[in-house]
Protein backbone atom coordinates (compact mmCIF):
# COMPACT_ATOMS: atom_id res chain seq x y z
CA UNK A 1 0.00 0.00 0.00
CA UNK A 2 1.80 3.05 -1.17
CA UNK A 3 -0.90 5.54 0.12
CA UNK A 4 1.61 8.09 2.56
CA UNK A 5 0.11 10.14 5.36
CA UNK A 6 -0.82 13.21 3.86
CA UNK A 7 -0.48 15.20 6.98
CA UNK A 8 -2.11 19.05 6.11
CA UNK A 9 -1.10 21.19 8.80
CA UNK A 10 -3.74 23.65 9.53
CA UNK A 11 -2.41 26.61 10.51
CA UNK A 12 -4.74 28.64 11.97
CA UNK A 13 -5.89 30.80 8.94
CA UNK A 14 -8.65 33.19 9.40
CA UNK A 15 -10.79 31.42 7.25
CA UNK A 16 -10.11 28.47 4.56
CA UNK A 17 -12.00 28.95 1.64
CA UNK A 18 -14.61 26.35 1.27
CA UNK A 19 -12.94 25.08 -2.05
CA UNK A 20 -9.28 26.50 -1.52
CA UNK A 21 -6.57 25.14 -3.74
CA UNK A 22 -5.60 22.23 -1.36
CA UNK A 23 -9.15 21.23 -0.77
CA UNK A 24 -9.87 21.23 -4.77
CA UNK A 25 -6.62 19.12 -5.19
CA UNK A 26 -7.87 16.60 -2.77
CA UNK A 27 -10.67 15.76 -5.24
CA UNK A 28 -8.46 15.69 -8.19
CA UNK A 29 -5.75 13.80 -7.34
CA UNK A 30 -7.19 10.77 -7.18
CA UNK A 31 -8.81 11.22 -10.27
CA UNK A 32 -5.39 11.03 -11.81
CA UNK A 33 -2.17 10.73 -10.43
CA UNK A 34 -3.07 9.65 -6.75
CA UNK A 35 -6.10 7.34 -8.18
CA UNK A 36 -6.84 4.36 -5.91
CA UNK A 37 -7.48 1.86 -8.72
CA UNK A 38 -4.57 2.42 -11.31
CA UNK A 39 -1.99 4.01 -9.11
CA UNK A 40 -2.58 2.89 -5.52
CA UNK A 41 -3.65 -0.34 -6.78
CA UNK A 42 -5.79 -0.98 -4.48
CA UNK A 43 -10.03 -2.01 -5.01
CA UNK A 44 -9.06 -4.27 -8.02
CA UNK A 45 -11.28 -7.05 -7.37
CA UNK A 46 -14.43 -5.45 -7.24
CA UNK A 47 -13.15 -3.27 -10.44
CA UNK A 48 -12.88 -6.96 -12.22
CA UNK A 49 -16.16 -8.45 -11.05
CA UNK A 50 -18.73 -5.83 -11.17
CA UNK A 51 -17.89 -3.88 -14.27
CA UNK A 52 -19.40 -5.95 -17.15
CA UNK A 53 -22.07 -3.60 -17.51
CA UNK A 54 -22.78 0.07 -16.90
CA UNK A 55 -25.32 -0.22 -14.67
CA UNK A 56 -23.98 -2.30 -11.80
CA UNK A 57 -20.71 -0.42 -12.09
CA UNK A 58 -22.44 2.83 -11.80
CA UNK A 59 -24.19 1.39 -8.40
CA UNK A 60 -21.13 0.01 -7.33
CA UNK A 61 -18.94 3.09 -7.56
CA UNK A 62 -21.89 5.30 -5.81
CA UNK A 63 -22.19 2.87 -3.08
CA UNK A 64 -18.49 2.95 -2.75
CA UNK A 65 -18.07 6.83 -2.99
CA UNK A 66 -21.27 7.13 -0.59
CA UNK A 67 -18.76 4.68 1.79
CA UNK A 68 -15.76 6.16 1.71
CA UNK A 69 -17.33 10.05 2.17
CA UNK A 70 -19.24 8.83 5.59
CA UNK A 71 -16.56 6.76 6.79
CA UNK A 72 -14.19 9.68 6.24
CA UNK A 73 -16.17 11.78 7.78
CA UNK A 74 -17.07 9.91 10.52
CA UNK A 75 -13.77 8.76 11.25
CA UNK A 76 -11.92 12.25 10.99
CA UNK A 77 -14.73 13.90 13.67
CA UNK A 78 -14.17 11.18 15.75
CA UNK A 79 -10.32 10.89 15.46
CA UNK A 80 -9.20 12.79 19.08
CA UNK A 81 -11.54 10.25 21.06
CA UNK A 82 -10.65 6.80 19.47
CA UNK A 83 -8.33 4.75 21.65
CA UNK A 84 -5.42 3.83 19.58
CA UNK A 85 -5.08 0.84 20.94
CA UNK A 86 -8.37 -0.36 19.56
CA UNK A 87 -8.59 2.25 16.30
CA UNK A 88 -8.68 -0.54 13.30
CA UNK A 89 -11.67 -2.36 15.10
CA UNK A 90 -13.49 1.16 14.94
CA UNK A 91 -12.75 1.93 12.06
CA UNK A 92 -13.89 -1.45 10.56
CA UNK A 93 -16.98 -0.59 12.91
CA UNK A 94 -17.97 2.93 10.96
CA UNK A 95 -17.32 1.40 7.90
CA UNK A 96 -19.38 -1.39 8.29
CA UNK A 97 -22.30 0.49 9.25
CA UNK A 98 -22.67 2.53 6.03
CA UNK A 99 -22.06 -0.47 3.83
CA UNK A 100 -24.91 -2.52 5.44
CA UNK A 101 -26.90 0.92 5.30
CA UNK A 102 -25.97 0.78 1.69
CA UNK A 103 -27.18 -2.74 0.87
CA UNK A 104 -29.91 -2.44 2.77
CA UNK A 105 -30.86 0.64 0.68
CA UNK A 106 -29.99 -0.95 -2.48
CA UNK A 107 -32.13 -3.96 -1.56
CA UNK A 108 -35.47 -2.01 -0.72
CA UNK A 109 -34.82 0.57 -3.96
CA UNK A 110 -33.00 -1.09 -7.03
CA UNK A 111 -33.55 -5.21 -6.26
CA UNK A 112 -32.30 -6.22 -9.36
CA UNK A 113 -29.08 -4.90 -9.08
CA UNK A 114 -28.06 -5.66 -5.71
CA UNK A 115 -28.67 -9.11 -6.63
CA UNK A 116 -26.17 -8.50 -9.54
CA UNK A 117 -23.88 -6.56 -7.24
CA UNK A 118 -24.83 -9.66 -4.50
CA UNK A 119 -21.15 -10.38 -2.40
CA UNK A 120 -19.48 -7.42 -3.82
CA UNK A 121 -21.00 -4.71 -2.01
CA UNK A 122 -20.94 -6.36 1.29
CA UNK A 123 -17.04 -6.65 0.77
CA UNK A 124 -17.22 -3.04 0.42
CA UNK A 125 -15.91 -3.18 4.13
CA UNK A 126 -12.95 -4.81 2.87
CA UNK A 127 -12.02 -2.83 0.11
CA UNK A 128 -8.94 -1.29 0.75
CA UNK A 129 -9.55 1.65 -0.57
CA UNK A 130 -12.10 2.66 2.91
CA UNK A 131 -9.33 1.17 5.02
CA UNK A 132 -6.64 2.68 3.25
CA UNK A 133 -8.14 6.29 3.57
CA UNK A 134 -9.43 6.11 6.82
CA UNK A 135 -5.77 5.24 8.14
CA UNK A 136 -4.32 7.68 5.84
CA UNK A 137 -5.74 10.69 6.14
CA UNK A 138 -9.24 11.14 7.66
CA UNK A 139 -7.68 9.82 11.06
CA UNK A 140 -4.95 12.74 10.63
CA UNK A 141 -7.26 15.42 9.22
CA UNK A 142 -10.23 17.80 9.80
CA UNK A 143 -13.42 16.65 8.92
CA UNK A 144 -14.56 18.69 5.50
CA UNK A 145 -10.95 18.30 4.13
CA UNK A 146 -11.50 14.05 4.84
CA UNK A 147 -15.09 13.92 3.51
CA UNK A 148 -13.80 15.90 0.10
CA UNK A 149 -10.79 13.21 0.57
CA UNK A 150 -13.62 10.60 0.83
CA UNK A 151 -15.37 12.09 -2.49
CA UNK A 152 -12.55 12.30 -4.42
CA UNK A 153 -11.12 8.79 -4.07
CA UNK A 154 -14.99 7.26 -4.58
CA UNK A 155 -15.19 9.43 -7.76
CA UNK A 156 -11.60 8.23 -8.56
CA UNK A 157 -12.78 4.53 -8.30
CA UNK A 158 -15.59 4.75 -9.74
CA UNK A 159 -14.17 6.88 -12.96
CA UNK A 160 -12.22 3.94 -13.19
CA UNK A 161 -15.22 1.14 -12.96
CA UNK A 162 -17.23 3.19 -15.37
CA UNK A 163 -14.09 3.45 -18.41
CA UNK A 164 -14.37 -0.21 -17.88
CA UNK A 165 -17.61 -1.09 -18.08
CA UNK A 166 -17.91 1.05 -20.70
CA UNK A 167 -15.27 -1.19 -22.77
CA UNK A 168 -16.62 -4.38 -21.45
CA UNK A 169 -20.26 -3.55 -22.09
CA UNK A 170 -19.52 -2.35 -25.17
CA UNK A 171 -17.24 -4.89 -26.26
CA UNK A 172 -19.29 -7.56 -24.86
CA UNK A 173 -22.47 -7.21 -25.86
CA UNK A 174 -22.04 -4.71 -28.48
CA UNK A 175 -24.60 -2.15 -25.86
CA UNK A 176 -24.23 0.23 -23.74
CA UNK A 177 -26.29 1.02 -20.55
CA UNK A 178 -28.09 -1.90 -20.88
CA UNK A 179 -31.14 -2.06 -17.92
CA UNK A 180 -31.77 1.48 -18.45
CA UNK A 181 -34.40 3.30 -20.54
CA UNK A 182 -31.86 4.93 -22.59
CA UNK A 183 -30.46 1.29 -23.99
CA UNK A 184 -28.28 1.75 -26.56
CA UNK A 185 -27.57 -1.08 -29.18
CA UNK A 186 -24.76 0.73 -30.62
CA UNK A 187 -24.35 -1.95 -33.40
CA UNK A 188 -27.44 -3.00 -33.97
CA UNK A 189 -28.33 0.85 -34.25
CA UNK A 190 -25.65 1.19 -37.14
CA UNK A 191 -27.26 -1.89 -39.07
CA UNK A 192 -24.34 -3.96 -37.90
CA UNK A 193 -23.78 -7.73 -36.59
CA UNK A 194 -21.89 -8.05 -34.03
CA UNK A 195 -20.75 -10.92 -32.74
CA UNK A 196 -20.34 -9.91 -28.65
CA UNK A 197 -16.48 -10.82 -27.52
CA UNK A 198 -16.47 -13.55 -24.48
CA UNK A 199 -13.52 -12.66 -23.30
CA UNK A 200 -14.82 -8.72 -22.15
CA UNK A 201 -17.76 -10.57 -20.48
CA UNK A 202 -15.50 -12.36 -18.28
CA UNK A 203 -12.96 -10.96 -15.31
CA UNK A 204 -9.72 -11.91 -17.33
CA UNK A 205 -11.02 -9.72 -19.67
CA UNK A 206 -11.38 -6.50 -17.17
CA UNK A 207 -8.15 -7.53 -16.46
CA UNK A 208 -5.94 -7.08 -19.87
CA UNK A 209 -8.48 -3.40 -20.10
CA UNK A 210 -7.27 -2.18 -16.79
CA UNK A 211 -3.58 -3.10 -17.92
CA UNK A 212 -4.13 -0.68 -20.65
CA UNK A 213 -5.82 1.95 -18.80
CA UNK A 214 -2.53 1.68 -16.46
CA UNK A 215 -0.38 2.04 -19.48
CA UNK A 216 -2.35 4.73 -20.93
CA UNK A 217 -2.18 6.87 -18.07
CA UNK A 218 1.30 6.27 -17.04
CA UNK A 219 3.01 7.16 -20.73
CA UNK A 220 0.74 10.34 -20.38
CA UNK A 221 1.50 11.50 -16.99
CA UNK A 222 5.71 10.60 -18.05
CA UNK A 223 5.34 7.79 -15.32
CA UNK A 224 8.96 6.24 -14.28
CA UNK A 225 9.30 3.33 -12.23
CA UNK A 226 11.84 4.44 -9.56
CA UNK A 227 14.60 1.99 -7.37
CA UNK B 1 -7.00 8.95 30.34
CA UNK B 2 -7.40 7.78 26.09
CA UNK B 3 -5.28 4.80 26.59
CA UNK B 4 -6.81 3.49 29.87
CA UNK B 5 -8.84 -0.22 29.82
CA UNK B 6 -11.49 1.66 31.34
CA UNK B 7 -11.96 4.48 28.17
CA UNK B 8 -11.70 1.40 25.69
CA UNK B 9 -14.51 -0.63 27.50
CA UNK B 10 -16.59 2.26 27.79
CA UNK B 11 -15.95 3.65 24.32
CA UNK B 12 -16.35 -0.18 22.51
CA UNK B 13 -19.62 -0.43 24.58
CA UNK B 14 -21.02 3.31 23.07
CA UNK B 15 -19.85 2.95 19.29
CA UNK B 16 -21.85 -0.70 19.41
CA UNK B 17 -24.78 0.24 20.72
CA UNK B 18 -25.03 3.33 18.62
CA UNK B 19 -24.19 1.36 15.59
CA UNK B 20 -26.35 -1.48 16.63
CA UNK B 21 -29.21 1.02 17.12
CA UNK B 22 -28.78 2.55 13.39
CA UNK B 23 -28.84 -0.20 11.82
CA UNK B 24 -31.71 -1.78 13.25
CA UNK B 25 -33.61 1.08 12.54
CA UNK B 26 -32.49 1.25 8.78
CA UNK B 27 -33.56 -2.93 8.92
CA UNK B 28 -36.81 -2.11 10.59
CA UNK B 29 -37.31 0.77 8.04
CA UNK B 30 -36.85 -0.47 4.44
CA UNK B 31 -38.43 -3.85 5.52
CA UNK B 32 -41.36 -3.33 4.06
CA UNK B 33 -40.26 -2.22 0.96
CA UNK B 34 -37.49 -5.04 0.73
CA UNK B 35 -40.58 -8.01 1.66
CA UNK B 36 -42.48 -6.16 -1.55
CA UNK B 37 -39.41 -6.82 -3.78
CA UNK B 38 -38.90 -10.41 -2.82
CA UNK B 39 -42.65 -11.22 -3.00
CA UNK B 40 -42.94 -9.29 -6.95
CA UNK B 41 -39.46 -11.59 -7.36
CA UNK B 42 -41.30 -14.55 -6.43
CA UNK B 43 -44.36 -13.74 -8.30
CA UNK B 44 -42.77 -13.20 -11.55
CA UNK B 45 -40.46 -16.59 -10.94
CA UNK B 46 -44.14 -18.33 -10.94
CA UNK B 47 -45.64 -16.52 -13.84
CA UNK B 48 -42.22 -17.26 -16.17
CA UNK B 49 -42.64 -20.59 -15.82
CA UNK B 50 -46.23 -20.78 -17.70
CA UNK B 51 -45.98 -17.86 -19.83
CA UNK B 52 -43.75 -14.84 -21.68
CA UNK B 53 -42.77 -12.30 -19.52
CA UNK B 54 -42.99 -8.98 -21.39
CA UNK B 55 -41.09 -5.91 -19.99
CA UNK B 56 -42.87 -4.01 -17.38
CA UNK B 57 -45.79 -6.39 -17.82
CA UNK B 58 -48.04 -5.85 -14.50
CA UNK B 59 -46.72 -9.19 -12.68
CA UNK B 60 -48.91 -8.26 -9.65
CA UNK B 61 -52.42 -7.97 -11.89
CA UNK B 62 -51.46 -10.68 -13.59
CA UNK B 63 -50.23 -13.06 -10.75
CA UNK B 64 -53.62 -12.14 -8.81
CA UNK B 65 -56.19 -12.93 -12.06
CA UNK B 66 -53.89 -15.96 -13.37
CA UNK B 67 -52.44 -17.68 -10.65
CA UNK B 68 -54.90 -19.70 -7.51
CA UNK B 69 -52.75 -20.96 -4.73
CA UNK B 70 -53.53 -24.00 -2.96
CA UNK B 71 -51.81 -26.14 -0.62
CA UNK B 72 -52.06 -30.13 -0.64
CA UNK B 73 -50.39 -32.40 1.72
CA UNK B 74 -48.54 -35.67 0.45
CA UNK B 75 -51.62 -37.52 -0.67
CA UNK B 76 -53.01 -34.93 -2.76
CA UNK B 77 -55.57 -33.65 -0.75
CA UNK B 78 -56.41 -30.09 -0.32
CA UNK B 79 -55.37 -28.10 3.24
CA UNK B 80 -56.71 -25.34 4.61
CA UNK B 81 -54.13 -23.40 4.75
CA UNK B 82 -52.49 -20.43 2.60
CA UNK B 83 -49.86 -20.63 0.08
CA UNK B 84 -47.72 -17.97 1.48
CA UNK B 85 -47.78 -19.25 5.19
CA UNK B 86 -45.82 -22.00 4.11
CA UNK B 87 -42.26 -21.72 4.53
CA UNK B 88 -40.34 -24.02 2.11
CA UNK B 89 -37.21 -24.21 4.27
CA UNK B 90 -39.03 -25.20 7.14
CA UNK B 91 -41.30 -28.23 5.21
CA UNK B 92 -37.95 -29.51 3.80
CA UNK B 93 -36.73 -30.28 7.42
CA UNK B 94 -39.69 -32.38 7.96
CA UNK B 95 -40.24 -36.01 6.57
CA UNK B 96 -41.63 -36.02 3.14
CA UNK B 97 -45.07 -37.17 3.95
CA UNK B 98 -45.35 -34.70 6.25
CA UNK B 99 -45.01 -31.80 4.14
CA UNK B 100 -47.18 -28.92 3.16
CA UNK B 101 -46.96 -28.78 -0.79
CA UNK B 102 -47.84 -25.56 -2.78
CA UNK B 103 -49.51 -25.47 -5.75
CA UNK B 104 -49.71 -22.15 -8.22
CA UNK B 105 -52.62 -23.47 -10.71
CA UNK B 106 -51.87 -21.40 -14.14
CA UNK B 107 -56.19 -20.85 -14.66
CA UNK B 108 -57.10 -19.81 -18.59
CA UNK B 109 -57.98 -16.05 -18.73
CA UNK B 110 -61.94 -16.67 -19.79
CA UNK B 111 -62.78 -19.61 -17.67
CA UNK B 112 -61.23 -19.34 -14.15
CA UNK B 113 -62.51 -23.18 -13.94
CA UNK B 114 -60.05 -24.77 -16.16
CA UNK B 115 -56.31 -25.33 -15.10
CA UNK B 116 -54.27 -24.59 -17.53
CA UNK B 117 -51.14 -25.69 -15.91
CA UNK B 118 -49.98 -26.34 -12.67
CA UNK B 119 -46.55 -24.99 -10.85
CA UNK B 120 -45.22 -27.04 -8.53
CA UNK B 121 -42.22 -25.55 -5.51
CA UNK B 122 -39.65 -27.52 -5.63
CA UNK B 123 -36.61 -26.89 -3.00
CA UNK B 124 -32.73 -28.36 -1.97
CA UNK B 125 -29.52 -28.23 -1.63
CA UNK B 126 -26.73 -27.30 -4.57
CA UNK B 127 -22.91 -26.95 -4.00
CA UNK B 128 -22.90 -24.45 -1.45
CA UNK B 129 -26.27 -23.14 -0.40
CA UNK B 130 -30.02 -24.07 -0.53
CA UNK B 131 -31.20 -23.76 -4.33
CA UNK B 132 -35.19 -23.20 -5.20
CA UNK B 133 -37.46 -23.47 -7.92
CA UNK B 134 -40.48 -23.54 -9.82
CA UNK B 135 -41.38 -26.68 -12.30
CA UNK B 136 -44.51 -25.76 -14.38
CA UNK B 137 -46.17 -28.38 -15.86
CA UNK B 138 -48.40 -28.95 -19.12
CA UNK B 139 -51.73 -30.24 -18.18
CA UNK B 140 -50.88 -33.60 -18.52
CA UNK B 141 -49.56 -33.41 -15.46
CA UNK B 142 -46.36 -34.95 -16.90
CA UNK B 143 -44.38 -32.69 -19.35
CA UNK B 144 -42.23 -29.67 -18.04
CA UNK B 145 -43.83 -26.64 -19.36
CA UNK B 146 -40.90 -24.52 -17.67
CA UNK B 147 -39.15 -24.21 -14.95
CA UNK B 148 -37.41 -21.22 -13.04
CA UNK B 149 -34.49 -22.18 -10.59
CA UNK B 150 -32.90 -19.91 -8.01
CA UNK B 151 -30.39 -20.10 -5.88
CA UNK B 152 -28.67 -18.28 -3.00
CA UNK B 153 -24.63 -19.25 -3.45
CA UNK B 154 -23.80 -21.35 -6.27
CA UNK B 155 -20.55 -20.64 -7.92
CA UNK B 156 -20.96 -17.80 -10.26
CA UNK B 157 -20.59 -18.95 -13.96
CA UNK B 158 -20.76 -22.26 -13.14
CA UNK B 159 -23.58 -23.89 -10.59
CA UNK B 160 -24.87 -20.34 -10.53
CA UNK B 161 -26.32 -21.32 -14.56
CA UNK B 162 -29.24 -22.84 -13.15
CA UNK B 163 -30.94 -19.54 -12.70
CA UNK B 164 -30.12 -19.01 -16.50
CA UNK B 165 -32.79 -18.80 -19.15
CA UNK B 166 -30.03 -20.67 -21.70
CA UNK B 167 -30.00 -23.90 -18.57
CA UNK B 168 -33.90 -23.51 -17.89
CA UNK B 169 -34.73 -24.34 -21.53
CA UNK B 170 -32.99 -27.17 -21.99
CA UNK B 171 -35.97 -28.57 -19.38
CA UNK B 172 -38.95 -27.55 -21.66
CA UNK B 173 -40.70 -30.38 -22.99
CA UNK B 174 -39.40 -33.46 -21.00
CA UNK B 175 -41.33 -35.47 -18.94
CA UNK B 176 -41.38 -37.17 -15.33
CA UNK B 177 -43.63 -39.77 -15.87
CA UNK B 178 -42.27 -42.78 -18.20
CA UNK B 179 -45.79 -44.63 -18.56
CA UNK B 180 -47.39 -44.62 -15.08
CA UNK B 181 -43.33 -44.79 -13.18
CA UNK B 182 -42.44 -41.67 -12.04
CA UNK B 183 -38.69 -41.36 -13.50
CA UNK B 184 -38.26 -37.32 -13.23
CA UNK B 185 -35.59 -35.41 -15.26
CA UNK B 186 -31.99 -35.99 -14.74
CA UNK B 187 -29.29 -33.44 -15.73
CA UNK B 188 -26.65 -35.76 -17.04
CA UNK B 189 -22.69 -35.23 -16.46
CA UNK B 190 -21.06 -33.42 -19.39
CA UNK B 191 -21.79 -30.93 -21.85
CA UNK B 192 -22.98 -30.34 -25.27
CA UNK B 193 -24.80 -33.46 -25.94
CA UNK B 194 -27.95 -33.45 -27.74
CA UNK B 195 -30.70 -35.44 -25.55
CA UNK B 196 -33.91 -34.12 -28.05
CA UNK B 197 -34.71 -37.49 -28.23
CA UNK B 198 -34.58 -38.21 -24.27
CA UNK B 199 -37.33 -36.84 -22.38
CA UNK B 200 -36.15 -37.94 -19.28
CA UNK B 201 -32.39 -36.21 -19.60
CA UNK B 202 -31.13 -32.85 -20.02
CA UNK B 203 -27.67 -31.72 -21.04
CA UNK B 204 -25.34 -30.86 -18.21
CA UNK B 205 -23.54 -28.49 -17.16
CA UNK B 206 -19.67 -28.26 -17.49
CA UNK B 207 -17.69 -27.67 -14.05
CA UNK B 208 -20.72 -27.82 -12.09
CA UNK B 209 -21.41 -31.71 -11.80
CA UNK B 210 -22.62 -31.25 -8.02
CA UNK B 211 -24.85 -28.24 -8.46
CA UNK B 212 -26.33 -30.31 -11.11
CA UNK B 213 -26.55 -33.40 -8.68
CA UNK B 214 -28.25 -31.37 -6.41
CA UNK B 215 -30.67 -30.18 -9.15
CA UNK B 216 -31.15 -33.97 -9.93
CA UNK B 217 -32.02 -34.57 -6.10
CA UNK B 218 -34.33 -31.97 -5.17
CA UNK B 219 -36.66 -32.57 -8.59
CA UNK B 220 -37.14 -36.14 -7.74
CA UNK B 221 -37.59 -35.62 -4.54
CA UNK B 222 -39.90 -33.11 -4.95
CA UNK B 223 -41.82 -34.65 -7.56
CA UNK B 224 -42.03 -37.83 -5.57
CA UNK B 225 -44.13 -35.64 -2.61
CA UNK B 226 -46.40 -34.41 -5.46
CA UNK B 227 -46.69 -37.86 -7.05
CA UNK B 228 -50.18 -38.51 -5.65
CA UNK B 229 -51.24 -35.22 -7.02
CA UNK B 230 -49.89 -35.52 -10.32
CA UNK B 231 -51.52 -38.69 -10.78
CA UNK B 232 -54.84 -37.82 -9.76
CA UNK B 233 -55.03 -35.17 -12.36
CA UNK B 234 -53.15 -36.75 -14.51
CA UNK B 235 -56.19 -39.33 -14.51
CA UNK B 236 -58.81 -37.25 -14.60
CA UNK B 237 -57.34 -35.17 -17.41
CA UNK B 238 -56.97 -38.47 -19.46
CA UNK B 239 -60.88 -38.77 -18.93
CA UNK B 240 -61.82 -35.69 -19.88
CA UNK B 241 -59.66 -36.33 -23.08
CA UNK B 242 -61.28 -39.27 -23.70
Amino acid sequence: MSAEVVEVVQVEKKSEPLLSKKNKKLISNPLDIDNPITVQVLGVCSALAVTSQIKPAFFMAAGLTFVTIFSNLFISMLRDTIPSRIRIIVQLAIVSVWVIMVDQLLKAYVYDISKQLSVFVGLIITNCIVMGRLEAYAMGNKPFPSLLDGLGNGLGYGMILLILAFFRELLGSGTLFKGWAFEWKVFESMGLHYQGNGLMLLPAGACILLGVIIWVQRSINGYRETH
Amino acid sequence: MRQSNGYIVFYSAMLTIVCGGLLAFASQALKPRQDANIEFERKSNILSTVMTLEEGADITKLYESRIRELVIDVNGNRVDKKAADVNVGVEYKKLPEERMLPVYEFISATDSSKVENAVILVFGFGLWNTIAGFVALESDFNTIKGVSYSHVGETPGLGARIATSEIQERYKGKQIFQAATLVSVVMQKGEGIDYSNNPHKVDGMSGATLTAKGVNNMLKEYFGCYQKYLEKNKGINQQANL
